[in-house]
């Protein structure tokens, strides 16, 4: 028997009079997860294509796997080195697989929790969003942070930054990196400092217990020693700690040709991210202080390391939160760079701008549209004048 | 007009609860955020401030008949700078520590909205005993919320209610962390959402109308 065979012979159950009609909205979201709805617009004509929005997030959500993969055997590349042990690539990835592994499912669990109580409870059809900031959580937290500080973040933030907001579409700020930010804010030892990049104890037998191991991250190194780490290709191989998805730049490049070649993201908005932060690094580098190690960091680093490229790619192209007009991405992508870059150079205290940039740029992506909508009206209104 | 009318008794619990000087009119937030990191000093300036708030009231009340119109806002100004004066000498001779700790925000108090609002909305067109309640009322409506949100952010951001430590050791052993973001002003203003969100949540009247 076919899926969607079984789905239309459970499906009477959960319409209205069925047995479990109670929990018709939860049967709808999975049954619109697995098959493109069949509903039509009832007034006007539409014309779109079957690509929805449910299909746009598993789109990002594929070209988050090969990072996601990549950092799995990370964490495990990272820790047998630190124990000094001796590993096959399977062992490395299956430590990593099972140290990462619980904190996809406390997201998951939490965020569409949270989101499958509030629609049925609202009656609303349930909202695909979480699909992607689920799995973009787990990814950019360090493999050191406790599963409980995400759950209490993760429903921190999909209360406070989507469901007060009205849900999917209608957030303002990044449901993931108002996740990370709360951690950031409130938890600051489990997500910054040394202590938290290597994971430090064995799983299922897999690696060992090791007590007080510390390694920075290179950006934190830069902030706090006075000297930035040498340029390594391991930079851009991604065989460096931090956070769990943002090392590699291969593999969240190969996310970001799944995006681009599927139209999901913008390249508009990604490319002026890149030439934002590679800018102000280079200006920095040309005028800035000789004696702040991060100000003279090449402008190639300040986008191979930390968060910039996972930035630029997954979060920084949110159609959500992101500018909607043409123009707009432009400045909202430039600005983003600049302002990462302007984070980690002047102020000490945050080795990594990525987050705090996007958010702020969040913020005022709506106003960037606006200006550009209203150039556009008083340039129109003024070719008006002029042929009459 | 008997003492304790309704009138009278409107004018001193309202402001508890359906005309919350902070969570309906939202007036007070800055301070709101500025001293609410832990209870004592809450309480503290709750107190000082229904205590400045009801004799502001009073005496502007009392003069209401003899302020000339056009320099009605000095004349109060300088009857609330005169007690903010006293209730801060109260405070630096009787309770040192918790007037160091309010620092700058006692005599900030001058500048609450809540006191320019009562003595203009309500002592210039009302007797003194009502207008004593409403003070009353007032300030306690504001203390009631400095309250709340101390509460919350002295028990998650450090663990302690009053200084004691309320979250038992074993917590920490295992794990738990106090959350440093309940520390920070933000917070008070996430708590203070949160208040305003459960009362119109409950009382639908207070809700605007959806265009």
């Amino acid at each position: 028997m076919g899926l969607r065979q079984l789905v239309d012979k459970i499906k009477p159950n959960f319409e209205k009079g069925g047995k479990f009609q109670a929990f018709r909205s939860v049967f709808g979201g999975f049954e619109t997860f697995l098959f493109v709805p069949n509903h039509t617009a009832k007034s006007g004509s539409n014309i779109h294509d079957c690509f929805d929005s449910k299909r746009m997030m598993i789109m990002v959500c594929i070209a988050l796997v090969p990072a996601l993969l990549f950092g799995m055997y990370n964490v495990g590349y990272q820790h047998y080195l630190a124990a000094g042990l001796d590993g096959s690539f399977w062992e490395l990835f299956g430590y990593g697989f099972l140290a990462v592994l619980p904190k996809i499912i406390v997201s998951y669990l939490v965020g569409l929790g949270i989101e499958f109580t509030v629609a049925q409870w609202k009656g609303e059809e349930i909202h695909e969003g979480f699909l992607v900031s689920g799995l973009l959580i787990p990814m950019i937290v360090p493999v050191g942070t406790p599963l409980w500080v995400l759950a209490v973040a993760t429903a921190f933030a999909v209360i406070f930054a989507k469901e007060v907001y009205g849900g999917t579409g209608m957030n303002i700020f990044n449901v993931a990196l108002v996740t990370r930010a709360f951690i950031f804010f409130a938890y600051p030892s489990v997500i910054s400092g040394d202590a938290v990049w290597v994971a430090d104890s064995a799983i299922f037998g897999l690696g060992a217990d090791i007590d007080g191991y510390t390694q920075a991250t290179a950006l934190g190194v830069a902030a706090t020693s006075g000297a930035a780490p040498a340029w390594d290709l391991n930079m851009v191989w991604g065989f460096i700690p931090g956070s769990i998805g943002e090392t590699s730049v291969v593999a969240i490049a190969l996310g970001a040709l799944i995006l681009l070649g599927t139209g999901v993201a913008s390249w508009k908005t990604m490319l002026s991210v890149f030439v934002g932060g590679g800018l102000m690094a280079w200006v920095f580098n040309q005028w800035g202080n000789p004696d702040n190690a991060v100000a003279m960091m090449p402008w190639y680093q300040h986008l191979a390391l930390g968060g910039f490229c996972f930035g630029a790619v997954f979060m920084a192209t949110d159609p959500v939160t992101s500018c909607r007009t043409e123009c707009g991405k432009y400045i909202y992508g430039f600005l983003i760079g600049v302002v990462a870059v302007l984070i980690r150079v002047l102020n000490p205290g945050y080795p990594e701008g990525m987050m705090l940039a996007i958010l702020l740029m969040n913020l005022f992506a709506p106003l960037i549209d606006y200006y550009v909508y209203q150039a556009n009206i008083s340039k129109r209104a003024k070719r008006a004048l002029k042929s009459k | 007009m008997s003492l304790f009318s309704k009138q009278n008794m409107e004018a001193l619990k309202t402001p508890l609860g359906m005309n919350n000087p902070v969570t309906v009119q939202v007036l007070g937030i800055c301070s709101a955020l500025a001293v609410t990191a832990q209870l004592e000093p809450a309480i503290v300036m709750g107190l000082s401030v229904t205590v400045i708030v009801a004799m502001a009231n009073v005496i502007i009340s009392l003069l209401r008949n003899t302020i000339p119109n056009r320099i009605r806002i000095i004349v109060q100004l300088v009857v609330v700078a005169a007690l903010v004066t006293i209730v801060s000498e109260f405070l630096k001779a009787f309770a040192y520590d918790v007037s160091v700790q309010l620092s700058v925000y006692v005599g900030l108090i001058i500048t609450n909205c809540i006191l320019m609002g009562r003595l203009e909305a309500f002592a210039m067109a009302n007797g003194p005993w009502a207008s004593f309640l409403d003070g009353i009322g007032n300030g306690l409506g504001y203390a009631k919320i400095l309250v709340i949100v101390a509460f919350f952010r002295e028990l998650l951001g450090s663990g302690c209610l009053f200084g004691y430590q309320v979250i038992p050791q074993w917590c920490y052993d295992h794990g738990y962390i106090n959350n440093g973001l309940m520390l920070m002003p933000p917070a008070a203003l996430i708590i203070v959402a949160c208040i305003i969100w459960y009362q119109r949540a409950r009382h639908t009247e207070l809700q605007e109308e959806q265009n």
